[in-house]
């Protein structure tokens, strides 16, 4: 009954969604009211429907309906309760429902936070997330149900959710980068319908603006999480891995913050006005090709979702019916699109510009990457191989420039600036980071000069030139003032949004680097009560025993790590096994830390008690997550600036625009 | 009992457990670095995307003695990879090789950022700007 229910919900969702997608354009257009109304009438009702039919299938995992042959697949009565919940996601079907469930909480959010629109404009923006949701949940209903039931012969018990899976990681990951993929659909809604309108002014940035950084923090939070998961969960101490599925997330975020930039220069200087858009349309494609290269399996992936041929037949056409149509609408349009070009070779326009470029031809190298084993395969006998080596050298290519440039960008004046004063003001700042990187990698090189490793050096400079230019930028821009306090209280949140995600981009590159390249990482074999060095550390094991968990059983040691006599901690890896897949899993145990981390994996058993295990030693590694926490504290702030809490503000803020500028 | 089971079941598990995790033994330390650097650059031709290192398939498990084998007997890594790819193609090689059918892969994204830069100075550098009755202009347009 429940997952019939459930069904007819999904069923009311898609007509909802068709109504949605059509009659609030013909409103528009002949600016009748009530079909406007209707709009929004229509947005609460697909939520509601979409959380509805949501709670139906966790209820069914709740109760283990195993007639449900989603829920026998990836469920098992022996599931702790948490688990069941977060195994609504825990694969393609449920976590279709989960994402257009999202997009329908997007649109439900942008009928009720968009007073200030014009009418006709939100009925437009409404229109064109109605027509995404005629297609996702068409695709849920008609490739991927997950209500489908599993008759005459409903199992005993359910296969169980993937090990892997069964972790807090799961929990919480999926849904952050749902909202973040499912949230860059709104700024392409407001794409179409500002080309449909023919009103792409400084008003249509600014809306777009703080809907962007939204599904932009989503994402960084999602793939930040994503990549802690990875690295405690999957044993191999790595934190990402430029697997497709990881690419086809980073896609969307690369364009993402390209458009947060370009945005500022729309909204501000009635720049670029032509390519934002592009740019909002080109960021929610990657989201579309992302979904259609994770869910059809035309790339091998370590993300094994259950693939289906026909599956990714549909998000294929989907795909391009939504680029063709809006690069077709862009096309028609964009010409009569007028932005400013009043800015010279020095200014922050161009500064933007190259934010830009540089940004592009990197989501350019990732997408080249992902996609070059398709394209030989396709045109040629052969099979090749696009990884790390690839990525890491080429990213960088385009990483560096990016980084040597942000302070600088910070700093620049619209329209026109003078470079040489402003190189000379920050002379001393790039020749100290210099000093105090190559100081800092001397260290951790164990102060020798044996093995030095350039990129090393090079990232470190370039992390603290980020940190020393914010911290320039904020002395510049409190010196106008009479006196220092009075200067820095009187930048604007926007502005600190904007110091502290750079400073999140300065701490992640400090992490990634350090990490890459001053990581110990050793194989060793141990027995009960040995004690073995590993790079000045001493690993000492001090038991071992079997343990029963709820749903597994399993190995633990007992490890105590110590350094020069000092105890660092006590580390307890697992090698579990769970009873319902039989799937053997390891446990890593990692002693964290904010400078470093202590890792130990367990290997496999050797003769006489002894075992195989990896002892890991990684330095600044909870930096690159901490960095993009930072990165969406930043976004935080920026979104959160007094100019977009409207009206009572609006004269404020407008002056306010025209000082400050940005 | 009950306790014999779990043991009985941890002794199962042992012969099933399939790790990464090998305890090779080298001559040095830039032995060792050349071997884990070898093994994260191959790809393991059997399972999905994962490096031999991190893969715990069986061919993994040969090809990582391979190349355990052959550091030992003072081969370079150029020897190494040419050895893996003529056994099983350019699909083991994540680093993919400088051939023609590869020039877009490696130079596109270079020649794209080179002509973003040559537009871009072009036509801005020739452009003459007036400061004052520009920028009038556009603080009357964001007023509105």
């Amino acid at each position: 009954m429940i997952p019939e229910l459930g069904n007819f919900f999904l069923i009311m969702a898609f007509i909802n969604a068709i109504l949605l997608g059509t009659l609030p354009f013909y409103g528009a257009q002949t600016n009748h009211k009530g079909l406007i109304q209707f709009a929004h009438k229509a947005s609460t009702s697909i939520f509601l429907l979409m959380l509805a039919s949501f709670v139906c299938l966790t209820i069914s995992f709740i109760q283990n309906d195993f007639s449900v042959a989603y829920v026998a697949n990836h469920s098992n009565t022996q599931l702790p309760i948490y688990y069941r919940i977060s195994a609504v996601w825990g694969s393609h079907e449920g976590s279709l429902l989960l994402w257009v469930l999202i997009l329908a909480g997007w649109i439900f959010a942008v009928s009720k936070f968009s007073k200030s629109l014009p009418d006709t404009m939100i009925a437009r923006v409404l229109g064109v997330m109605g027509l995404i949701a005629v297609g996702f949940v068409s695709f849920t209903l008609f490739t991927s149900n997950p209500f489908e039931r599993a008759l005459p012969f409903i199992p005993i018990d359910g296969a169980d959710l993937n090990p892997l899976l069964q972790d807090f990681g799961l929990i919480v990951h999926p849904p952050m980068l749902y909202m973040g993929y499912v949230g860059f659909s709104v700024v392409f809604a407001f794409a179409i319908a500002g080309l449909l309108q023919g009103e792409l002014d400084y008003k249509w940035a600014k809306w777009s603006r703080p809907w962007t950084t939204v599904a932009w923090i989503f994402m960084t939070l999602g793939i930040a999480l994503g990549s802690w998961w990875a690295y405690y969960e999957l044993g191999w101490g790595g934190w990402w891995f430029w697997d497709p599925v990881e690419n086809a997330s980073f896609l969307p975020w690369l364009a993402g913050t390209a458009l947060i930039h370009s945005l500022a220069a729309t909204e501000k200087r009635a720049a670029f006005k032509s390519w934002t858009v592009l740019l909002a349309i080109l960021t929610f494609s990657l989201s579309l090709l992302g979904t259609f290269l994770v869910r059809s399996g035309v790339l091998t992936s370590v993300h094994a979702f259950a693939n289906d041929p026909v599956r990714g037949k549909f998000i294929l056409m989907f795909l391009a019916i939504v680029v063709g149509a809006s690069l077709i609408l862009y096309a028609i349009q964009s010409s009569k699109v007028r932005s400013k070009s009043d800015y010279t070779l020095v200014s922050r326009e161009i500064a933007l510009l190259f934010n830009n470029a540089l940004l592009a031809v990197s989501t350019f190298v990732v997408l080249l990457g992902t996609l070059h084993p398709l394209i030989v395969e396709a045109f040629t006998d052969g099979k090749s191989s696009v990884g790390p080596p690839y990525f890491n050298l080429m990213f960088s290519v385009f990483f560096i420039p990016i980084l040597l440039l942000m302070p600088l960008g910070q700093q620049i004046s619209w329209k026109k600036d003078d470079l040489p004063a402003l190189l000379k003001k920050y002379v001393w700042w790039f020749l100290s980071c210099i000093f105090l990187g190559l100081l800092l990698t001397f260290g951790l090189n164990g102060f020798t000069f044996t093995d030095i490793e350039p990129m090393a050096i090079l990232g470190t400079i370039l992390g603290l030139w980020v940190i020393a230019g914010t911290v320039k930028y904020i002395q510049l821009q409190s010196a106008k003032s009479q006196s220092r306090l009075a200067g820095v209280r009187k930048i604007s949140r926007s502005y600190w949004g904007m110091i502290l995600a750079h400073i999140g981009v300065a701490v992640t590159t400090l992490g990634v680097v350090l990490t890459s390249y001053y990581s110990i990482e050793k194989d060793i074999r141990i027995e009960i009560g040995e004690t073995v060095e590993v790079e000045g550390l001493s690993v000492h094991f001090k038991d071992f025993k079997n343990i029963q968990g709820p749903n597994y059983i399993a190995s633990k040691a007992i490890f105590d790590v110590t350094k020069d006599d000092d105890f660092i901690a006590q580390l307890k890896p697992e090698k579990r096994r769970y009873n319902a897949s039989q799937m053997v899993m390891t446990e890593a145990a990692i002693d964290p830390g904010l400078f470093r981390d202590v890792y130990i994996a367990m290997g496999e058993p050797l003769d006489n008690s002894a075992w195989a295990i990896r002892v890991y030693y990684k330095p600044f590694v909870r930096w690159i997550w901490l960095g993009a926490i930072f990165m969406a504290l930043g976004g935080i702030l920026a979104m959160t600036d007094k100019r977009y809490r409207e009206k009572k503000l609006k004269k404020k803020a407008s002056q306010e625009a025209n000082t400050n500028g940005q | 009992m009950k306790k014999l089971i779990v043991i009985v079941c941890a002794l199962m598990m042992a012969q099933l457990a399939q790790a990464v995790i090998e305890t090779y033994e080298f001559d040095n330390e830039a032995q060792e670095q050349l071997y884990y650097e070898i093994i994260n650059e191959l790809r393991c031709p059997k399972c999905q995307n994962q490096t031999i290192a991190d893969s715990d398939a069986p061919l993994s498990r040969d090809l990582r003695f391979i190349v355990q084998q052959k550091i030992k007997a003072g081969e370079t890594k150029r020897q190494i990879l040419a050895y893996m790819q003529e056994r099983y193609g350019d699909f083991v090689l994540y680093d993919p090789p400088l051939q023609p059918a590869n020039y877009i892969l490696w130079f596109s994204p270079l020649v794209i950022f080179l002509v973003i830069l040559a537009i871009v100075v072009a036509r801005v550098g020739r452009r003459k700007v007036t400061l004052e009755g520009e920028s009038n202009r556009a603080n009357q347009e964001k007023g509105e």
